[in-house]
């Protein structure tokens, strides 16, 4: 039976959301599956990752080296535990879209990247152009290198087993890149990609204070996570990571509203796929509406208001 | 110090592309072309770090069929020195273009190549991390800042959840983010200037690199359409469909 590693991504304590997405694609390969949890103090994480359903056998690597995720010695620690693997798997988080094509260029591998479903083990579908055409595509190396998009699956849930843990030794760093600091944001609000209500705002709020003075009143009643367009992000009025689009994060939740978002294909690319979709938006021509399951012309200043107060 | 600047020609970001009928591919017959809107973000960067006086020399490279040139030769008229054009039948996968770099950055010794993250037509992204690794370089991705201080680069990334800045050892490869820089318009004067800059030609042959394909694209379709819904009179119209279809 062939054999498939998954790279986890983490916090050191818990997974991100992403993983148990991307177990699910690669549990649709079949195969004996393993996930690799690299880190420092990662224990919690592994812990996690033993549970889910379907997993065989963890492996952390628990090392300084691994700390803060940095590309060079995940992607050298990926090729020296590659061997017996014939297909690696990530999701296409800032982590796995760091990491995987490293280690496909370092095993002359062709990587395919951000899938959306598997046909066979060796095919899959994944979108191009912006999600205007769907290529399916048949990788020929012997390995496979694949990233998942967290948002096309589902997320896999824990099982009664609890799989082995194994730790495995740290390959020799590199030092060629060292960390110096981060900056993330802590929210109380659901991860993006992982929420299943959605409210974005777009280059129609002015400002920041608007974008938050409008926005989180709904999102709060909603348990809902915030998004934003990129004209919205340029602008200062939200942070990057808020961004969906294509080159944003892309999302699916149940119901995504659009607020002041006209609808450019770009953004289109990042949620689209929600389950419904609703627009506020004060030109009636936009075209999100063409999207829309449902639209609501007029003023967002108005409108958002009213929204907050009826829910 | 020299900059290298890989650059994609793809088709304009403005425009909506069509799938062939019969599945094959997408159909490029007389669509507006542009450079990735990314490697204009790494022209721009380049060209800022060359004003900043931290490098001497700014260097293009594209791979591609006929057309290429054109897309090179916009970024010469930004303001870079020379372009190297990489001529090919089709465009190659990111591994095959990752390797054609490799030998041009042997010939070229830059200390530094600055891709985008993503190249809009198959949003790949993955040039740029392959270059790094089979040069055994540093990397900094999806970059938003970058601070040249002597032998070391600073980079900060937008990840998951905001930024995060690290330091690279240089010779380094750096991938462009939307928010590092705003790209400048080529001035009249600059288009001019870019006819006479020098453009050499090379094939993947000349470089000892073979660009075959890896995957085998089995099929090109058009995604499922969405229709557009309803639209709604009034606030509590909309919460009342928004229960109804047991979203909240
Ligand atoms: C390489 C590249 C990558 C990109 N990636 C992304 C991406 O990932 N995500 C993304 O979103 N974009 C992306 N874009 C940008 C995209 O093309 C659009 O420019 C952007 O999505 C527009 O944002 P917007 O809808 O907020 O702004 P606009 O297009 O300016 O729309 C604002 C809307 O607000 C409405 N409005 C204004 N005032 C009010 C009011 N008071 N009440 C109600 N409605 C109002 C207007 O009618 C209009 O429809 C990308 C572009 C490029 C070139
Ligand atoms: N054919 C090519 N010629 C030159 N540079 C390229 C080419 N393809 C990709 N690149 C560079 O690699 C980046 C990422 O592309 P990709 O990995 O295809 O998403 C682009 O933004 C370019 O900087």
């Amino acid at each position: 039976m062939s054999a498939i590693l998954l790279l986890a991504d983490h916090d050191n304590r818990t997974l991100k959301d992403g993983t148990a997405r991307a177990l699910t694609a690669a549990l649709a390969l079949g195969g004996d599956l393993h996930i690799l949890v690299a880190g420092k103090d990662c224990g919690p994480a592994a812990a996690q990752a033993a549970r889910l359903a379907g997993v065989s056998e963890v492996l952390v690597a628990d090392s300084d080296d691994y700390a803060h995720h940095l590309a060079e010695p995940l992607a050298a620690l990926l090729v020296a535990l590659s061997g017996p693997y014939e297909t690696i798997v990530a999701p296409a988080t800032a982590l796995g879209k760091n990491v995987m094509p490293r280690v496909a260029a370092l095993l002359d591998v062709m990587q395919v990247s951000d899938i959306i479903k598997v046909v066979s083990p060796d095919t899959f579908e994944r979108p191009i152009y912006a999600g205007n055409a769907i290529q399916t595509v048949q990788a020929t190396d012997v390995k496979k290198i694949v990233t998942v998009r967290p948002a096309a699956f589902k997320a896999t849930p824990a099982g009664s087993a609890v799989a082995p843990i194994e730790p495995v030794p740290s390959s020799p760093s590199s030092n060629l890149s060292t960390f110096v600091g981060a900056e993330l944001a802590r929210s109380e609000r659901p991860e993006l990609t992982a929420a299943r209500i959605v409210i974005s705002g777009g280059r129609a709020f002015q400002s920041a204070e608007n974008f938050r003075k409008y926005l989180e009143p709904i999102a709060d009643k909603l348990g809902a996570a915030i998004g934003a367009s990129r004209a919205a992000v340029d602008a200062g009025y939200a942070p990057n990571d808020f961004q969906v689009g294509q080159t944003g994060k892309v999302v699916a939740p149940d119901l995504y509203i659009a607020c002041g978002i006209s609808g450019a294909i770009q953004h289109l690319a990042g949620m689209k796929d929600a389950k419904v979709i609703v627009a506020i938006n004060k030109d009636p021509e936009a075209p999100i509406f063409q999207v829309a399951d449902f639209g609501l012309v007029g003023d967002l200043f108005q409108i958002l208001p009213e929204l907050a107060k009826a829910l | 110090m020299k900059i290298l600047v890989p650059v994609k020609r793809v088709v304009d970001f403005n425009v909506k592309v069509r799938v062939k009928p019969d599945g094959s591919g997408i159909d490029l017959q007389n669509v507006k072309m542009a450079m990735n809107p990314f490697d204009e973000i790494a022209v721009e960067e380049a060209l800022r770090q060359k004003e900043a006086g931290k490098a001497s020399e700014v260097v293009l490279v594209s791979v591609g069929p006929a057309g290429t040139a054109e897309t090179i030769r916009t970024g010469l008229a930004m303001g870079a020195d020379r372009g190297i054009w990489v001529k090919t039948d089709a465009v190659p996968e990111p591994l095959a273009v990752a390797k054609v770099l490799k030998a041009i950055v042997a010939l070229e010794q830059p200390g530094l190549a600055i891709l985008g993250k993503q190249a809009i037509d198959d949003d790949a992204n993955q040039t740029g991390q392959m270059l790094s690794a089979l040069l055994g370089w540093s990397q900094g991705t999806f970059a938003s800042k970058l601070v040249i201080e002597g032998d070391k680069a600073l980079v900060t990334r937008e990840v998951d959840g905001g930024h995060e800045t690290i330091r690279l050892r240089m010779p380094a490869i750096v991938t462009t983010d939307l928010r590092l820089n705003e790209p400048r318009y080529a001035s009249l004067p600059n288009i001019m200037k870019a006819k006479k800059k020098p453009i050499d030609e090379k094939t993947p042959a000349d470089l000892g690199v073979d660009v075959s394909p890896r995957l085998k694209v089995l099929k090109t379709a058009e995604p499922g359409a969405r229709r557009g819904g309803v639209k709604v009179a009034s606030v509590g119209e909309l919460v009342g469909r928004l229960k109804e279809a047991g979203v909240i």
